[in-house]
């Protein structure tokens, strides 16, 4: 049983349809994390979710209830036993950070929500804050106040609006871990959106990349990363290129960089063009490498170089390379494969992006 | 997700309750009300184009007096522009970016003038310099002169009348070009000067340049007071709109001519709107950089340091200081008229009507800003905006708009109720307070709007649906999340109301029940009949309570610095990082 179901669902707003046919499924206890650029409906899909918005067409489950769609139309927010947190927080400015937190623990009684407050604080780490007010609190300090108010009426699914997106980037990924555990610790089923792939690598069990209301895949992170089932995931998630070639007789795909075997994914067939996916992990800079190369861009990033290299006939790859064995631009290296897997698209898709 | 999808989703899901759809009706209908005088107002502009007749009452009127209204007004707006300019700009830049002895009290004493209603400044300036003013008598006395011995300038002339209004009308360009100043990123001053400006240089061309759209508001709302005010030039002598208005109708008892005339002083304060709306607008671009660090003000010593205490003080000397003495010195003459009951009836009925015009007004903009905020359509939107350009026009030119449907509504009222039952019940609308009220809500709507619509502002839709997802019932929002919140801002229009309510003469005058009186229309016939002194207690009543929102708003410049220090101690607050979503 699935504890969170959505089945083909459409929302639109002001007649523009912003959720188009997306379903997906949660597990009791499992993240899930909707990633995508800005504008793509994961927000609306959310809030759709929450019971801030109707669907239009098809419909979602909580735990094999449905609440939107059907024969039930619309159950209300206050009805659906949904935790959120928003993305300013919307913390209760004139009430303390206690009161903030057992706002709704309304029907428990007075000992009752101060245990709870008191644990809630401890989860978050604010332990003595319960006194203070919203606005003598650090935007980090409110991030998990707010977190812990959503978390206090112990809802079935804790839907996450962009979180982390007001707070500095060392503190994102330590409350996003943070935020893991917490979830994990009172068995709640979460779903987040973000624009950040760390953040949702980070946190969730699943991962999905919408764009422009579509859900264009629904997989686990590492699934999103290495076997994207559309180019636009591919480019979206990670750094890489799509080399063009062909897959000849043998199955092999012939490209500038070779003759490339491995598994194929992807739906393309015998005597296709396709252009394939070369992450920076699939190449390897070797002396003893088969291919040469140019390098013509190079990237510090700490603990390793990013290096755009060229190869003969023109087309650019990128490589990665510890950064104690450093490559001047211009100076020519070796390449060698190191894929397991191939990632093919139909050649063309790339152009209409 | 996108700004306008996130307006659209909340309008969607607010477009579920019946009470959406009343706002969507009730808002514009409101707003149409509250227009109502103003479209009386730009309907006899047209007809006087139109109707023969009318043209010749118009044709008249331009040839025996509205070009010295014209000449007059424009005497006025330059003067005062040009010294309200001056005057605010610099003791802004002083109080902002230097630091002097009494720089920290002077900040919010240079608001004092706010307190002051023009009216009452010419007053007292008349008392004490006219001719049997104190200083004149000194003179005389000291030098052994007597009149026309000596040469001294008159006070009750189109120049004394520039300079009563500067005195207290500087402050809007102090207030808000200072607020320009401190938003300043000082980035860009410091920019300036590893470009190889100096100080001074920084001043002219970058920090100047920037509060140029700040400056330009303030002084076209310096300006809109200078158009709409009556008091100060009737009582001074000086010839302009307001005051023709007034003797058209009252005197000539032509109601058509008064309107022709306040159609024509709306074209002057319409163009001011434009000017001030254009402005306002680019200053939000100006503004656009959001600043942490602030330059730490510039130390001044010795001369210069006395020099900025000087540009500083003498506004607040004569713009609140000598006036408040002379009023004072009066009420203590008059000391007599404390103690009659008749005075404090008057208290008692000032404060009565004070206090029903806020009510009223608050309720309506209430309604309005919830109206809008549950229903964000662009015809809601609109109707909000109109029913604020009350604080642009003239209180005359309402008062006018608003006697004239009120009269014939309550004649045909008169006629209906004659001819169907026999009797003649009088003046409903126009006859009683009704008429102010009304008056009162139109010229004074946009405050209360402004004041309330903030206080919503603050509270984001999200925080509502947080609430939602926690369990409240809407009802249940309201009572638990929406009441304690606006208490203050709802507190706060209202005492902004109660207190230009209290001010206000021109309006009050025209529409007044026979017999009825207020503080201020006391203070003026006291002083129109030279008798200045018995003057003094009901103006300096008004004075006390003028002070309570220079209180609020100092309070509120120095929650702002407050604000900034903590914003410097903790990483921003949310609502520093979003910014609201005007609507």
């Amino acid at each position: 049983m699935s504890l969170l179901k959505l089945d083909t669902i459409e929302v639109a707003l002001g007649g523009n349809t912003i959720v188009n046919q997306v379903s997906l499924s949660l597990e009791a206890g499992e993240i899930g994390c909707l990633l995508g650029p800005s504008g793509c409906g994961k927000t609306t899909l959310l809030r759709a979710i929450a019971g801030f918005e109707q669907v239009a067409d098809g419909g979602i489950w909580l735990a094999d209830e449905q609440v939107s769609g059907g024969q039930v139309r619309h159950v209300e927010p206050e009805h659906r036993g949904i935790g959120m947190v928003f993305q300013d927080f919307a913390l209760f400015p004139h009430l303390s950070v206690a009161d903030n937190i057992g706002f709704g623990l309304r029907k428990a009684s007075q000992g009752e929500k101060k245990a709870r407050v008191a644990e809630l604080l401890e989860h978050v780490g604010l332990e003595g804050y319960g006194p203070r007010y919203p606005h003598q609190l650090s935007g980090g300090q409110q991030q998990r106040v707010a977190l812990a108010r959503a978390l206090a009426p112990r809802p079935r699914l804790l839907l996450l609006d962009e979180p982390f997106s007001s707070l500095d980037a060392e503190l994102r990924e330590s409350l996003a871990t943070q935020v893991r555990d917490v979830l994990k610790a009172e068995n709640i089923t979460g779903l987040l959106v973000t624009h950040d792939q760390q953040e949702a690598f980070a946190m969730a069990d699943k991962a999905g990349m919408m764009y422009r209301g579509q859900l264009l895949q629904w997989d686990t992170p590492y699934g999103l990363y290495h076997r994207p089932a559309h180019h636009l995931v591919a480019d979206f998630i990670g750094h890489g290129v799509l080399l063009r070639g062909h897959i000849n007789q043998q199955g092999c795909v012939e490209t500038p960089l070779g003759c490339l075997h491995g598994e194929h994914f992807g739906n393309a067939g015998v005597g296709e063009v396709v252009d394939v996916l070369i992450r920076p992990d699939d190449i390897v800079i070797d002396p003893a490498g088969e291919r040469e190369a140019k390098i013509i861009a190079r990237g510090f990033r700490g603990s390793h170089f990013l290096y755009t290299a060229q190869l003969p006939g023109g087309a650019e790859v990128l490589c990665m390379a510890p950064s104690h064995s450093e490559y001047q631009v211009g100076s020519q290296i070796r390449l060698r494969m190191n894929l397991d897997h191939l990632v093919l698209f139909h050649a063309g898709y790339c152009t209409t992006a | 997700m996108t700004l306008s999808a996130v307006k659209q989703s909340t309008s969607n899901h607010a477009a579920n309750g019946s009470s959406s759809r009343l706002s969507r009706f009730s808002v514009p209908l409101v707003a149409g009300v509250i227009c109502l005088p103003l479209l009386v107002v730009i309907a006899a502009f047209f007809i006087g184009i139109v109707s023969p007749e009318q043209r010749e009452v118009l044709q008249h009127l331009w040839q025996t007096v509205i070009g010295e209204y014209v000449r007059h007004s424009l005497i006025l707006l330059v003067g005062v522009g040009v010294l309200v300019l001056v005057i605010g700009v610099a003791t802004a830049w002083l109080t902002t970016a230097c630091r002097f002895p009494g720089v920290s009290w002077l900040r919010w004493a240079l608001l004092l003038p706010f307190a002051m209603p023009a009216y009452i400044t010419a007053y007292t300036y008349a008392g004490m310099l006219g001719f049997e003013g104190s200083l004149q008598t000194w003179l005389r006395v000291t030098f052994d002169l007597s009149y026309g011995d000596y040469w001294f300038p008159e006070v009750r002339s189109i120049g004394g009348a520039v300079a009563m209004l500067s005195l207290v009308f500087f402050p809007y360009v102090y207030l808000i070009t200072r607020a320009a100043f401190i938003e300043q990123s000082s980035a860009a001053m410091e920019a300036g000067r590893t470009l190889g400006l100096g100080p001074w240089a920084s001043f002219w061309r970058i920090a100047l340049p920037m509060a140029r759209p700040a400056i330009a508001t303030g002084v076209t709302l310096a300006l809109m007071e200078t158009l709409a005010d009556y008091g100060t030039v009737h009582y001074f002598g000086v010839t302009t709109f307001t005051t023709g208005i007034f003797r058209t109708w009252y005197g000539m008892g032509d109601p058509i001519g008064a309107l022709q005339l306040a159609s024509i002083l709306m074209t002057f304060v319409v163009v001011l709107m434009v000017i001030e709306r254009s402005s306002r607008a680019k200053s939000r671009f100006h503004s656009a950089g959001r600043s942490a660090t602030r330059t730490t003000p510039h130390q001044l010593k010795g001369g210069k340091a006395w020099l900025a205490f000087a540009v500083c003080f003498l506004p607040v000397l004569f713009g609140f200081l000598l006036p408040a003495l002379q009023l004072a010195w009066w009420s203590i003459d008059r000391y007599d008229i404390w103690l009659q009951p008749s005075f404090w009836n008057l208290v008692s009925n000032t404060v009565i009507l004070a206090s029903i015009a806020a009510v009223v007004t608050v309720l309506l903009a209430l309604w309005l800003c919830y109206g809008k905020r549950r229903m964000p359509v662009p015809l809601v939107r609109s109707s909000v905006g109109l029913a604020t350009l009350g604080y642009a026009i003239p209180g005359v030119v309402i008062a006018v708009g608003v006697m004239v449907p009120l009269a014939w509504l309550d004649n045909r009222l008169i006629g209906l109720s004659q001819w169907a039952l026999g009797y003649n019940p009088g003046l409903i609308f126009s006859g009683t307070i009704f008429a102010l009220i009304f008056a009162y809500a139109v010229r004074f709507l946009s405050v209360s709007i402004q004041t309330v619509d903030s206080g919503l502002t603050q509270i984001r839709p999200s925080m509502d649906e947080s609430a939602r997802i926690l369990g409240l019932k809407p009802k249940e929002i309201l009572a638990r999340i929406h009441f304690p919140l606006l208490r203050t801002s709802v507190l706060t229009a209202t005492i902004l109301v109660f207190v230009d309510v209290l001010k206000e003469l021109p309006a009050t005058l025209v529409l007044r029940p026979f017999n009825f009186n207020t503080l201020a229309v006391r203070a003026h016939e006291m002083a129109s009949d030279e008798r200045l002194a018995d003057a003094g207690p009901p103006a300096l009543m008004i004075v006390l309570a003028g002070l309570i929102p220079v209180i609020l708003l100092s309070r509120a410049m120095g929650r702002r610095k407050a604000d900034e220090q903590a914003a410097h101690a903790v990483e921003p607050k949310p609502e520093e990082i979003y910014e609201p979503v005007k609507a």
